[in-house]
C-alpha cells in the first residue's frame, strides 16, 4: 500500500525514477541469487539483460506481440540463454565463471551489431518502442502504470525467490557455496543445481530487462555495454550481495549516485563516483543490507526475532 | 518553481497580467533567465568528447557576466549520461518534467540522441542541434522538433563524389568503411551524387567491424580490385592503418579520408606523416593547430575567450572549436527570438537561419536553415595533406539536397 501510494501525488518523472529503482531491484535478485547465494561472481548480467530488453523489442515491433504476452518470453529468452552458458562455465570454478561472463558482456553489444540480425535487432540504430499506457481504463499515465507493472512483478518474483531460499532449494544452494564437497555427499547434484540457479537467476535479469526497455522506449547495442554489468555487479556488493533485501538497496545506489556524482562534479564524475563507492564499501563492507541488519540486531528487535527462528 | 508559477499564473486567471499569460506558454523562462538542458558524455568510454559541454558552459559563464542575452541569463543544466542511452532517456526526462527546462541543446551521440528523439517530439520540446553526425536528424516531415548541426556523413560523402565527377570521371572507386551507420552513410552519399554511375565507378567496397585489430586484409582486396582512388570512411585508429597499409603495399590512389579522421595528431602522424602525403580530407571549421589561423580575428575572439573564461581548457583540441560552433549558432537563435521565447518560436527561428556567419568556421561557409532544410551547415572545403599540415585547396563545397 505504501508503495502504491506515490501513485497518488508524484509526477510522472519521479514515477519513472521509482520505476527503475522496481526493475534494478528485479535485475539484481537475480545477481544476487548466483553471487550472494551460490557464491559465484558474474560480470555479465548485463548481458541477461540485454536479451531481455531485446525480445521484448523485437516481438513487439517485428512480430506485432503485445507488450504483456513478451514479458514471460523474456524471461523464458533469459533461462535459455543462462542455460546455455551456464551448463559448460559453472563446471568451471572460482574466477573462470567471472571471466566468461565477462567476455560475454564483452560480446553482447558486437552481437546486436551482427548484420545477419539486422533486420529485427535494428543493427546500432536499435528499436524504438511504443510505451504502453493503462489497460481497463484506468486512471493512470503510461509513466504510473508502468511502476504499477514493474512493482508487481518484482514485488511476486521477491515473494517466490524468498519462498525458494528458505526450502529445500535454497538450503541446498547455500550449502553449495559453503562446502561443495560436503553437498555433494549429501545427495545435491551441484552440477545441476548451479546451472539451474544461474538460468533462473538470469531469466529474473531478463525480466527486468524487458520491463526496462519498456520504460525507456528504446534499445541499442549502446545501452547494454559491459558498463551495464559493471554497474549492476557494483549495485549486488554495495546493496549486499547474500540478502535479498539488499537488491531494493543496490537499486537505490545504482540510480542515485550518478547523478549525485554529476552535480557534485561535472569535469570528473567519475571520480566522485568511485569515492563514494570506496566509502560504501568501508563504512558497509556487507552492503547497505548488512548495515541495515547490524543495526537491528544491536536493539530489542534482535530478541524477538532469534526466538522467531526457534520457531522456525 | 516552475509549477508554482504555473498555479499562479492560473489561478490569477481573469486578472492576469498578459506577462503572466505569457510566461506560462513559455516553459523555462522568466522575466531574468532562460533554462535549457543538455546531455553529454563527462562519463564513460566517449568521455573526450565532454570538452563540448564544458566548452559551452563556460561561453554562458562569459555571456551572463555582460548581461546575458536579451537581459536574460542562461542556466545551462548539462548532464552526464555516460553515453548511455538508457541514462540519456532517464537525465532527458529530470531536465524536460523536473527542472522544466525550455529546450535540449547540442545533446551528444546517435544512439542516446535517438532514444529521446520521439519523447521530445511528442511533447513538442526542441532538441536542437544535436551533436552527431548521422544524417537522419534532417527529417523535418517526421521530427520537426530535432535539428542537427554539423555536415552529416551523408553530405560529406555527396562532396567526395562530386570531386571526383569533376576531377577523375574516369576513377575506379574503392571504399573502405566501417559497418554501421557511420559508414554506411558514405556509401548512401556517394549513391546520392553518383546515381546510375555508382556501379561503374564504385568497382570495390570492403567493410571492418570496430573491433578488428587491423584493416590489413580490407586494404589489400581493395588494391586488388584495381581501383585508383579510394575512400577511407574510418574512424582514427583504423584510418591510421589503413593510410600505413597502403603506403606498405605502394598503393597511391586518389585518396580521400572522412572528416572524422581528418586530424594531424589522432591520424597522420601515427600512420606516419609521409605516408599520408596527398590525402584529401573534407574540414569545415578552423583547425586550431593550423598555423594558418595564428592571427585570425575570428580565432583571435575565440583564443581570448578560451584563455579568460575556460583557462583549463586544452586550446589544441578541435573539440573545443566545435562547441564554440555550436553555442554561437545557439545564442545567434534567442537573439532572433527576442522577448517571444516559446517552443514554437524557438525552433521556428533555429529552422531559419540565413547565412549566418561564424567566425570559427572556413571563409565562406554559412550556416543555413529552412523549414525543408534541417542541415544547418552543408558546406566543406577540402583540404591535402601535405606530410606536416592540412592546406586547403579549391572553393567551399556543398553537398546535394
Amino acid at each position: 500500500m505504501v508503495l502504491i501510494a506515490p501513485l497518488g501525488f508524484l509526477g510522472d518523472y519521479q514515477l519513472f525514477r521509482l520505476t527503475l529503482i522496481a526493475t534494478y531491484a528485479l535485475a539484481l535478485l537475480g545477481l544476487n541469487l548466483v553471487m550472494g547465494f551460490g557464491g559465484q561472481i558474474s560480470l555479465g548480467h548485463g548481458a541477461f539483460y540485454a536479451s531481455g530488453a531485446y525480445t521484448t523489442a523485437i516481438l513487439m515491433t517485428s512480430a506485432g506481440v503485445p507488450y504483456w504476452a513478451t514479458l514471460p518470453c523474456a524471461g523464458a529468452a533469459g533461462a535459455a540463454l543462462g542455460f546455455l552458458v551456464g551448463w559448460p562455465a559453472l563446471r568451471l570454478r572460482g574466477h573462470y565463471l567471472a571471466l566468461i561472463t565477462l567476455a560475454l558482456a564483452t560480446a553482447i553489444p558486437q552481437a546486436l551489431k551482427c548484420k545477419a540480425l539486422e533486420p529485427w535487432t535494428g543493427g546500432v540504430q536499435g528499436v524504438i518502442i511504443d510505451k504502453p499506457g493503462a489497460p481497463f481504463g484506468l486512471p493512470l499515465s503510461p509513466d504510473g502504470w508502468l511502476y504499477l507493472l514493474a512493482l508487481a512483478i518484482t514485488a511476486v518474483a521477491f515473494t517466490l525467490v524468498a519462498n525458494l531460499l528458505r526450502g529445500r532449494i535454497g538450503r541446498a544452494i547455500v550449502a553449495v557455496r559453503d562446502h561443495t564437497l560436503a553437498a555433494e555427499a549429501m545427495g545435491v547434484h551441484v552440477a545441476r543445481l548451479k546451472t539451474r540457479t544461474f538460468a533462473l537467476s538470469a531469466a529474473l535479469t531478463a525480466l527486468a530487462g524487458s520491463l526496462g526497455a519498456l520504460e525507456t522506449e528504446f534499445v541499442s547495442p549502446d545501452s547494454f555495454t559491459v558498463f551495464l554489468s559493471i554497474t549492476l555487479f557494483v549495485g549486488s556488493v554495495v546493496g549486499g550481495v547474500a540478502s535479498i533485501g539488499g537488491a531494493v538497496a543496490g537499486a537505490v545506489f545504482i540510480v542515485m549516485v550518478p547523478p549525485l556524482a554529476n552535480s557534485v562534479s561535472r569535469a570528473a564524475p567519475g571520480a566522485v563516483y568511485g569515492v563514494i563507492l570506496i566509502a560504501c564499501l568501508y563504512l558497509m563492507p556487507s552492503g547497505i543490507a548488512g548495515l541495515l541488519r547490524r543495526a537491528a540486531a544491536s536493539s530489542w528487535w534482535r530478541k524477538r526475532k532469534r526466538g522467531g527462528e526457534h520457531v522456525a | 518553481m516552475l509549477r508554482r508559477r504555473r498555479l499562479i499564473a492560473a489561478a490569477a486567471g481573469g486578472l492576469a497580467a498578459p506577462w503572466v499569460a505569457r510566461a506560462a506558454t513559455m516553459p523555462g523562462v522568466t522575466k531574468t533567465s532562460i533554462r535549457i538542458g543538455q546531455t553529454m558524455p563527462y562519463s564513460g568510454p566517449a568521455s573526450a568528447y565532454g570538452v563540448i559541454g564544458r566548452a559551452h558552459a563556460a561561453y554562458f559563464d562569459m555571456l551572463n557576466a555582460s548581461g546575458g542575452i536579451g537581459g536574460r541569463t542562461i542556466e545551462l543544466l548539462s548532464a552526464d549520461d555516460g553515453y548511455s542511452p538508457p541514462r540519456t532517456v532517464e537525465e532527458t526526462r529530470r531536465l524536460v518534467e523536473s527542472e522544466g527546462v525550455s529546450f535540449l541543446f547540442n545533446g551528444l551521440g546517435t544512439a542516446c540522441q535517438t532514444a529521446v528523439r520521439q519523447y521530445l517530439n511528442g511533447r513538442k520540446v526542441p532538441q536542437l542541434f544535436v551533436s552527431t553526425g548521422a544524417d537522419k536528424w534532417a527529417d523535418p516531415e517526421h521530427f520537426p522538433w530535432t535539428v542537427g548541426l554539423q555536415p552529416s556523413y551523408r553530405t560529406e560523402a555527396q562532396i567526395y563524389a562530386k570531386h571526383i565527377q569533376r576531377e577523375a570521371p574516369a576513377a575506379k572507386l574503392a571504399v573502405l568503411h566501417q559497418n554501421d551507420d557511420f559508414g554506411r552513410d558514405y556509401l548512401a552519399g556517394l549513391r546520392d551524387v553518383l546515381g546510375p554511375q555508382y556501379d561503374r565507378i564504385v568497382i570495390r567496397t570492403a567493410s571492418y567491424e570496430v573491433t578488428d585489430p587491423t584493416v590489413d586484409s580490407q586494404v589489400v582486396s581493395l588494391h586488388e580490385s584495381g581501383a585508383d582512388t579510394l575512400l577511407t570512411a574510418a574512424v582514427p585508429k583504423p584510418a591510421a592503418q589503413a593510410i600505413r597499409k597502403v603506403a606498405e603495399i605502394g598503393w597511391h590512389p586518389l585518396h580521400y579520408l572522412t572528416n572524422v579522421s581528418a586530424s594531424a595528431k589522432a591520424v597522420m602522424v601515427p600512420a606516419g606523416a609521409e605516408n599520408g602525403r596527398g590525402i584529401i580530407a573534407g574540414v569545415y571549421f578552423k583547425d586550431p593547430t593550423d598555423p594558418r589561423w595564428a592571427n585570425d580575428p575570428g580565432m583571435e575572439t575565440w583564443r581570448s575567450f578560451a584563455r579568460k573564461w575556460a583557462p583549463e581548457a586544452d586550446q589544441a583540441d578541435a573539440f573545443n572549436v566545435y562547441g564554440y560552433v555550436g553555442v554561437l549558432t545557439l545564442k545567434h537563435v534567442l537573439q532572433q527570438c527576442g522577448d517571444d521565447l516559446s517552443r514554437e518560436n524557438i525552433m521556428r527561428r533555429a529552422a531559419n537561419l540565413q547565412d549566418l556567419e561564424i567566425p570559427v568556421l572556413l571563409p565562406g561557409i554559412k550556416v543555413n536553415t529552412s523549414p525543408t532544410n534541417f542541415h544547418p551547415i552543408r558546406q566543406m572545403q577540402l583540404a591535402r595533406w601535405t606530410g606536416t599540415s592540412w592546406e586547403l585547396f579549391g572553393d567551399v563545397l556543398e553537398g546535394s539536397a
